[in-house]
């Protein structure tokens, strides 16, 4: 069993947000302990995104209570949520295709030496970070374009460990990926959790969920509809929670299926 | 068979990659499917070849076209390689290369400024009207002029930048108005004539005429390069992180070597080393620092990579912008003066015509992408010469100016298909 911390890196109480009529999320909880991977899943709308968001500080919560380490923070702009040591991997993964890797790893934070770029040390630290993450790529002087899409949304991965965050938040990283690739991404997080980061991990995969979380949030119509341990919980459980009864398309389309093939 | 060349199969991997295990060992991340360079020549000729392939040019086509041009005119008139011609070429091509550093930089965010030429009118026009006509000291005028090249650029880029408009329009604007600008300012004349003494006037006349200055300058470029790049070298052994091989550095060195004796040989037979090629240099040494070297120069090359990705790096994108449009307007008077400087006056010509078409189509010759984040300020200098070259190729020829325009056009045609072209092979090979 993954060893678990008592008091949660990042916890939200009742949080709830409003888009002008739109209800995105109510009374939400949720919990991240250090060393623990959280996947928080749930349909189109369901409000995972803008959960996200509000962590990362992009749309400030309307209500509720957001606690880092046990005390109540404010996170209004996206440096707040970095400065707490928070870091986001979006979706679309916000690299420069004509940069190389290590200015990649770098931009935004470059280290300098009487002013001038430090490219030796930058690369120095860029393969120790990449060796220590176990992430192999061809040289890391070549430009992001040369890289695969896996490879690509490793290295956004560990962009965002450069800052020794606590929290590394996760939007749909093996969306696009294929099945090596997806593997090579489900390490890295695995690492991230041996390393004691906290992990949010959203996905509409749940082979992948089943794969790496501890523990499943479940998003409905903007509120929990259940937290689960991945251990003793069937895909089956989690996908009415997540569809909202057990009588849902996927079950009936499993019901199909399964009747057709013993006609 | 093409897709031979772009995913080699197992059996011919195994060519390719020289010993992977010890290449592996050598250097921590590596992945097996990586082309590691064999050591020594072959090493070379593989890696070039494989570069060829994947479309990384460089600035091969430019060198090759430099050399097709000085041959060619050469044969049709002896006179072409003479060292006064030369020495002609390099004063002239300043003032067009100088507005063209300033389009790299607006390049490499895939804009385009189409009022460099106006502005740098302008520009001459101010420095004219505040020596001449206000009676300023000329440092003060030059000062002021490129100031204002600055200031206009950087509106510009407020437009842009923080008001959203395209920054074609908007410097399309900006060259009607600062053509307007520059008919008012100076006057019913039409003209104003500079001193050919002055600070101005010898910007492109001044020669350092002592031959020690120009073998001096060559060996100090020579002595400078090697020791930054052994130094560099050393400091990336000592980390552990992969450097150049000592010969390597040495046959780059004695290459640079061979062009800045020959550059100074060939001054040193017609009047000396000329001011105008030392202020040039100086400024592609700085720009290209700035470019590479520094995280401002990163950030621009960020720009024109993702501006999504920037602005989420925490870059400030609206002052990134405003400040390259300020280079560029500064880089325009610059180049403005030292046309001025030319024809020893500040005239109603003075940034119309061919100079913007020239200016733009030399950072493009020389290698800068239209679309963005890949370009260096050295290809300002390379386009500037294979423009200039033609022009007083065909002048010695007695060509006329129409033909001149066409000849031009078909160089920056065959330049953007070339980049074009490059750009798709390179996405092939996922380069781009």
């Amino acid at each position: 069993m993954v060893h678990v911390s008592a008091t949660p890196v990042l916890a939200l109480r009742g949080v709830s947000k409003r888009f002008g009529a739109v209800q995105a999320l109510t009374d939400v909880e949720l919990e991240v302990h250090a060393g623990e991977v959280v996947a928080l899943v749930g349909d189109n709308g369901a409000g995972k995104s803008t959960l996200v968001k509000t962590i990362a500080g992009v749309h400030p919560i309307d209500e509720g209570v957001i606690e880092w380490d046990g005390r109540a923070v404010q996170i209004n702009r996206p440096h707040d949520a970095q400065d707490l040591g928070i870091a986001t991997v979006y979706q679309d993964l916000a690299l420069c295709d004509n940069i190389d890797v290590v200015g990649n790893l770098f931009l935004g934070r470059e280290l300098r030496k009487r002013g001038v770029l430090d490219e030796v040390e930058m690369e120095r630290r860029a393969r120790d970070l990449l060796t220590t993450l176990s992430i192999r790529i061809p040289s890391v002087r070549i430009p992001i374009a040369s890289l695969s899409g896996g490879q690509r949304q490793t290295v956004a991965i560990a962009r965002s460990m450069l800052g020794e965050p606590k929290l590394v938040i996760l939007d749909e990283p093996t969306a696009a990926l294929g099945v090596e690739q997806t593997a090579q991404v489900l390490d890295l997080v695995e690492r991230l959790r041996e390393r004691d980061h906290a992990v949010i991990l959203i996905s509409h995969n749940m082979a992948d969920v089943k794969a790496v979380a501890d523990k499943v949030a479940v998003l409905r119509l903007g509120r929990n509809n259940g937290v689960f341990e991945v251990k003793s919980t069937s895909q089956e459980e989690i996908i009415s929670a997540i569809t909202g009864a057990t009588d849902n398309a996927v079950t009936r389309r499993a019901a199909r299926t399964t009747g057709e093939v013993s006609k | 068979m093409s897709i031979d060349k772009t995913s080699p199969t197992p059996g011919q991997d195994e060519h390719v990659v020289e010993n992977p295990e010890a290449a592996a060992a050598a250097v921590t991340v590596v992945d097996p499917r990586l082309l590691v360079r064999e050591q020594g020549l072959t090493g070379y000729v593989g890696e070039f070849k494989r570069k060829m392939r994947a479309g990384d040019l460089g600035s091969i086509p430019v060198v090759i076209g430099l050399i097709v041009i000085g041959v060619v005119f050469q044969s049709l008139n002896s006179a072409f390689l003479s060292a006064e011609n030369l020495n002609n070429i390099t004063i002239t091509m300043v003032g067009t290369g100088m507005i063209s550093v300033g389009i790299v930089f607006v390049l490499l965010l895939g804009e385009i400024d189409l009022s460099v030429g106006s502005v740098s009118g302008a520009s001459s026009a101010i420095a004219a009207v505040l020596a001449v006509n206000q009676g300023w000291p000329e440092w003060a005028a030059v000062l002021f002029a490129v100031a204002a090249g600055a200031a206009i650029g950087a509106a510009h880029g407020f437009f842009f930048a923080v008001l959203g408009a395209p920054a074609f329009a908007v410097t399309l604007a900006g060259l009607l108005f600062w053509l307007g600008f520059m008919l008012q300012t100076l006057g019913a004349n039409g003209t104003i004539n500079l001193d050919s003494d002055g600070l101005i006037g010898s910007l492109t006349t001044y020669y350092f005429t002592d031959i020690a200055a120009a073998y001096g300058l060559a060996a100090v470029v020579t002595a400078v390069f090697f020791i930054t790049s052994f130094l560099g070298n050393r400091r990336r052994e000592a980390a552990g992180i992969p450097s150049r091989p000592l010969n390597e550095t040495i046959l780059r060195t004695a290459l640079l070597a061979v062009i800045c004796f020959a550059a100074a040989f060939m001054y040193n037979q017609y009047k000396g080393l000329p001011l105008a090629t030392v202020i040039f240099l100086v400024f592609l040494v700085a720009t290209d620092f700035v470019l590479r070297r520094t995280s401002y120069g990163r950030k621009v090359f960020a720009l024109g990579g993702s501006v999504e990705a920037s602005r989420r790096a925490g870059i400030n994108v609206t002052a990134v912008r405003i400040s390259v449009f300020a280079v560029s307007g500064g880089f325009a008077a610059m180049g403005g003066l030292f046309l001025a400087s030319k024809i020893a006056s500040a005239n109603q010509s003075a940034g119309t015509g061919d100079l913007l078409m020239n200016a733009i189509a030399a950072a493009v010759i020389g290698g800068t992408s239209l679309f963005g984040g890949r370009g260096r300020t050295w290809n300002a200098l390379l386009g500037v010469m294979v423009i200039v070259s033609i022009q007083y190729g065909l002048q010695l020829e007695s060509i006329a100016e129409p033909v001149k325009y066409m000849i031009t056009a078909g160089v920056l045609l065959t330049t953007v298909v070339i980049d074009s072209i490059t750009r798709r092979t390179q996405k092939t090979a996922g380069r781009a």
